[in-house]
C-alpha cells in the first residue's frame, strides 16, 4: 500500500505548544512559578524582539541558577525601555553603569560574589549588539580573555535602534540605517565590513558560546541553561528582530527570525572552547529574497531596477554560511 | 613601625591594611608599582580574601571597580594622567551611582605632548566629576589619607580620589609610620552598603532619570559632598587617638597667623613651599602657607577664614586652565572676601618642571612688593615660544609643535631641573 508521508513543519520542534510535552520538558513560561524577571508595563514598541528574547533568557537563567542572579546592562533600549525611573521592570537584582562597560561591570560582580564565598549567584551582562560588538567590545574580550565566570547575552537586532536605527558592526550588508542610507549608487550597509562575534568569542577558547532567535524560544531556553552549567566566561548572541528598525509589521517578529535562520544568514548553533558541537540544521532552506523582501530596510533592493546583484552577494553570504556551520544534511563542505 | 620605603609600597601596605576586597590593576606610570606591590600581597596569600584582576584598560578598572562596589565588596583601583582621562566617563559614573571606591592617583601631565611626569592636571581635569578628591603632601600623609578615604567614601557612599605627585611622592623613599592592623580594624569598621546587588532584595541601580528628578538626584549628590567637610575635621581627633599623630584634614596651615601675604597650593610642593617662606620669615616677610589638603568638597568657609587676614594671595598651581589661567586659583578667589586682583595665579612645574626655592623665592618676593602680574608661569623661556610663534607667522607649514619648542630648547633627552 502506498502513502503519501505528510511532513509538518512543526515536528520536532516544541512550537506544537506544551499540552503536547511532559512536564520537565515544558517550558519556563509554560511554569506558573516562572519569575517574570522582566515584568509586563515597560516602554518596548509592540513586537519587540528583545524583550521577548529578554524575558526567556533570564527567567530561563532565573530557573537555572534557583533564582541566584544579578544582572548588569548596557545602555539601550533593554535599559530605556525597563527602567524609566522610578519605575522598573525588573524583578532581580540589576545594574546600569554605561553603554561601553557592562562586561567590565560583570567582572566586578562576580569578584565581589567570589570574594565574599556566594558561589551559588551567578551574573548575567546583556546589551545589544551596538553595546557589544562596538562600543564595548574591549571589555567583552578582555572578560572572555580571563574567562570571568559572566555569562555575556548579546540582543543583537542588527543596529543601534535605541538612537533611532544607525549602523553598527552588526548590520548586514545592504540593511538600509540612517547612517548607512541606500542613496545615489549605494547599497546600504557595505559588504566586507562588520563583524561575527560568535566567531570571535570562539576564537578566545571560551568555555561556551552560542547563537539563538526568538523564533526557538525552547531552543534558547536549553542555550541558557547550558550556558548555566559551566564556570567562566560564556556568549550567547539573540538574534531579536526590531519592527522599527527593520521595517517589518510587529506581528511578523517571529517569522523575520525564522526566516533569518531557514536562510542561513543566521546560523544557529553551540560550542564549547571553540569548537561547535551542535547546529540547528535549517529544515526547509528558503532563498535570501524571501527573507529580505518582508523588510523596508531592505526595499531598495526590490525597487525598478531591481538590484539583482546585490541579492545573490547577499545569497552568497548565506550559502557560505550553510557550507561552514553545516547548515543542511548532505551539504559538502567546501574549503 | 617606623620603615624606610618607597611611597607606593607605603600605599600599597596601606591599602592592604584596609582589607580592600577587589582590587583592579591596569599599568601606567607612575602608579604602577602601587598595584604590583598589592598583586604581590595577594599572590602570597598575604592579603585575604581578595580578587586581583587584571583588567584591559583604565576604563575597565573602574567599570570592575564599580561592579564589585555594587554587589557589597570595598573596591580599589589605581591610576593617572591619561589612564584617568580613558576611564573618565565611569569615574563620573561611579559618584553618579554613589559607590565608595577608592582610588589612587599618582599625578602625572595630560598629553599630548606625552609627559610621564608630575603636574595636577590629571586630577583636576575631573574635579567636577563627584569624587571627593584629596592630595597628600607626603607620603605619610598619602598613607593615611587612604585609610581616611575608605571610612569618609563608605560613610558617606562616596568614591574618593587620593592624589599623590607622581614619582616626587610615588618613587621617593622616605620614613613613614605604618599603622598596625588593629589600629586600622580599630578606625575602619566593616563596609556596609546603602545598596547591594543581592537576590535576596533585588533593586534597580543606574536606572534612567528624566527632567523631572534629575536636578534634586545631582543636589544630593552636593550635599553628601558638603556633609564631608563637616565630617573630617570632627574624625581628625578619633584618628590621633588611634595612630598618635595630625594627618589630612580639609587645610595645612604653616606661620599663617600674621602672614600678609599667603601661599595657597595642593600636594608635594608645599614642603619646597614652606623652606622657601622660612627663609622668607627670616628676612622679616610676614608670609605664610595655606595647604589644600581636601580639594573636593571645596572648603570654601576654611580657606575664606585662613585667608581673612591675607593683604595679597599667591596661588602656585601644577595646573592651567588653558585659555583661562588658574584651576586652584578660580577656586581660591571664590573663597576670598578681599578683592580678587589680590589673588595672584602662578603656574609652576607642569609636565614635572622642577619647581625650585630660588625661583619661589623670586616669585614670592615680586608678590610682597606688588610686582606680580595677575597671572605668572613660573620659569617660562618666552624668548623659544616668541621664536616659534614667529616662525609659525612665517611659515604655513611650521611643523610639530612639540618638535619645534624641543629644537628651540636643543637637548636631546628629558631634562627636569
Amino acid at each position: 500500500m502506498t502513502y503519501q508521508p505528510v511532513r509538518f513543519y512543526q515536528t520536532g520542534t516544541f512550537t506544537v505548544g506544551n499540552r503536547l510535552l511532559p512536564d520537565e520538558q515544558r517550558s519556563v513560561q509554560a511554569n506558573m512559578r516562572r519569575t517574570n524577571s522582566l515584568n509586563s508595563g515597560h516602554r518596548a514598541c509592540q513586537g519587540c524582539g528583545e524583550a521577548l528574547g529578554a524575558r526567556y533568557a533570564i527567567d530561563a537563567a532565573m530557573e537555572a541558577t534557583h533564582r541566584q542572579l544579578v544582572a548588569a546592562n548596557a545602555t539601550g533600549c533593554l535599559e530605556v525601555f525597563s527602567t524609566p525611573y522610578p519605575e522598573t521592570s525588573w524583578q532581580i537584582p540589576w545594574i546600569h553603569s554605561l553603554f561601553g562597560n557592562t562586561a567590565a561591570v560583570g567582572t566586578g560582580i562576580a569578584a565581589a560574589l567570589r570574594v565574599k564565598g556566594r558561589h551559588d549567584v551567578r551574573v548575567v551582562a546583556q546589551g545589544g549588539d551596538g553595546g557589544t560588538t562596538d562600543i564595548g567590545f574591549g571589555c567583552l574580550s578582555g572578560m572572555f580573555e580571563r574567562n570571568d565566570d559572566v555569562l555575556y547575552i548579546c540582543y543583537d537586532n542588527g543596529g543601534y535602534m535605541n538612537t533611532g536605527v544607525q549602523r553598527s558592526s552588526a548590520t548586514p550588508p545592504g540593511a538600509r540605517t540612517n547612517t548607512s542610507m541606500p542613496v545615489g549608487d549605494s547599497t546600504g550597509a557595505r559588504f566586507g565590513q562588520g563583524k561575527y562575534l560568535p566567531a570571535i568569542a570562539m576564537a578566545h577558547e571560551i568555555p561556551y558560546v552560542a547563537t539563538a532567535t526568538v523564533a526557538e524560544l525552547r531552543d534558547l531556553e536549553a542555550k541558557v541553561r547550558r550556558a548555566m552549567e559551566f564556570r567562566g566566561a560564556r556568549y550567547i548572541q539573540i538574534l531579536v528582530p526590531c519592527p522599527l528598525g527593520w521595517g517589518h509589521p510587529s506581528a511578523d517578529t517571529i517569522r523575520m527570525a525564522r526566516l533569518a535562520s531557514e536562510t542561513g544568514l543566521f546560523p544557529v548553533f553551540e560550542a564549547e572552547h571553540g569548537a561547535v558541537t551542535n547546529v540547528s540544521k535549517i529544515k526547509h532552506k528558503l532563498p535570501v529574497e524571501e527573507y529580505l523582501r518582508r523588510q523596508q530596510r531592505f526595499a531598495h533592493l526590490f525597487k525598478t531596477p531591481q538590484r539583482t546583484d546585490i541579492i545573490e552577494r547577499i545569497q552568497q553570504l548565506a550559502d557560505r554560511n550553510i557550507r561552514r556551520y553545516r547548515l543542511l544534511d548532505n551539504v559538502e563542505r567546501r574549503a | 613601625m617606623l620603615k624606610q620605603v618607597e611611597g607606593s609600597a607605603a600605599v600599597a601596605e596601606a591599602v592592604a591594611l584596609c582589607r580592600p576586597e577587589v582590587i583592579c590593576a591596569y599599568p601606567i606610570s607612575p602608579q604602577t608599582h602601587i598595584v604590583e606591590g598589592l598583586g604581590r600581597m595577594v599572590d602570597a596569600g598575604k592579603l585575604t580574601p581578595c580578587e586581583f584582576i587584571n583588567v584591559e584598560s583604565e576604563f575597565a578598572a573602574m567599570s570592575v571597580a564599580i561592579g564589585a562596589s555594587a554587589a557589597g565588596a570595598r573596591a580599589y583601583t589605581a591610576t593617572a594622567s591619561q589612564g584617568l582621562l580613558f576611564m573618565a566617563e565611569a569615574v563620573y559614573n561611579a559618584a553618579g551611582l554613589g559607590l565608595p571606591i577608592v582610588m589612587t592617583v599618582a599625578n602625572r601631565a595630560i598629553g599630548a605632548p606625552i609627559n610621564i611626569w608630575n603636574d595636577h592636571t590629571d586630577a583636576l581635569s575631573q574635579r567636577d566629576c563627584g569624587w571627593i578628591q584629596l592630595f597628600a603632601e607626603d607620603n605619610q600623609e598619602a598613607l593615611d589619607l587612604h585609610i581616611q578615604a575608605f571610612r569618609l567614601g563608605e560613610e558617606l557612599s562616596l568614591p574618593v580620589m587620593v592624589c599623590m605627585d607622581g614619582f616626587i611622592l610615588t618613587h621617593a623613599y622616605e620614613r613613614v609610620d605604618m599603622p598596625t592592623q588593629e589600629q586600622v580594624d580599630a578606625y575602619l569598621p566593616r563596609y556596609e552598603p546603602r545598596q547591594v546587588l543581592d537576590p535576596a532584595e533585588p533593586v534597580s541601580i543606574g536606572a534612567m532619570v528624566g527632567p523631572e528628578a534629575f536636578m534634586e538626584v545631582r543636589y544630593l549628590a552636593h550635599a553628601k559632598q558638603r556633609q564631608a567637610l563637616e565630617l573630617m575635621p570632627s574624625w581628625a581627633d578619633e584618628f590621633r587617638n588611634i595612630f598618635g599623630r595630625e594627618s589630612g584634614g580639609l587645610t595645612h596651615h604653616y606661620r599663617l597667623d600674621d602672614a600678609e601675604t599667603v601661599v595657597v597650593a595642593l600636594g608635594s610642593v608645599l614642603g619646597t613651599i614652606k623652606d622657601t617662606v622660612d627663609e622668607m620669615r627670616e628676612q622679616g616677610v610676614k608670609i605664610g602657607v595655606l595647604g589644600i589638603t581636601c580639594f573636593r568638597p571645596w572648603p570654601a568657609a576654611t580657606v575664606r577664614s585662613a585667608l581673612a587676614g591675607a593683604k595679597r594671595i599667591v596661588v602656585l598651581e601644577k595646573s592651567l586652565a588653558v585659555g583661562m589661567g588658574g584651576i586652584v586659583s578660580n577656586n581660591v578667589t571664590s573663597s576670598f572676601a578681599g578683592s580678587p586682583d589680590l589673588v595672584h595665579t602662578v603656574v609652576a612645574g607642569l609636565g614635572g618642571r622642577a619647581i625650585t626655592r630660588s625661583s619661589l623665592h623670586k616669585v614670592f618676593a615680586q608678590a610682597v612688593s606688588g610686582k606680580l602680574d595677575a597671572l605668572t608661569f613660573l620659569d617660562l623661556d618666552y624668548a623659544k615660544v616668541e621664536r616659534v610663534l614667529a616662525r609659525e607667522r612665517e611659515q604655513r607649514r611650521s611643523g610639530p609643535i612639540a618638535e619645534a619648542i624641543l629644537r628651540e630648547v636643543g637637548v636631546v633627552a628629558a631634562k627636569i631641573g
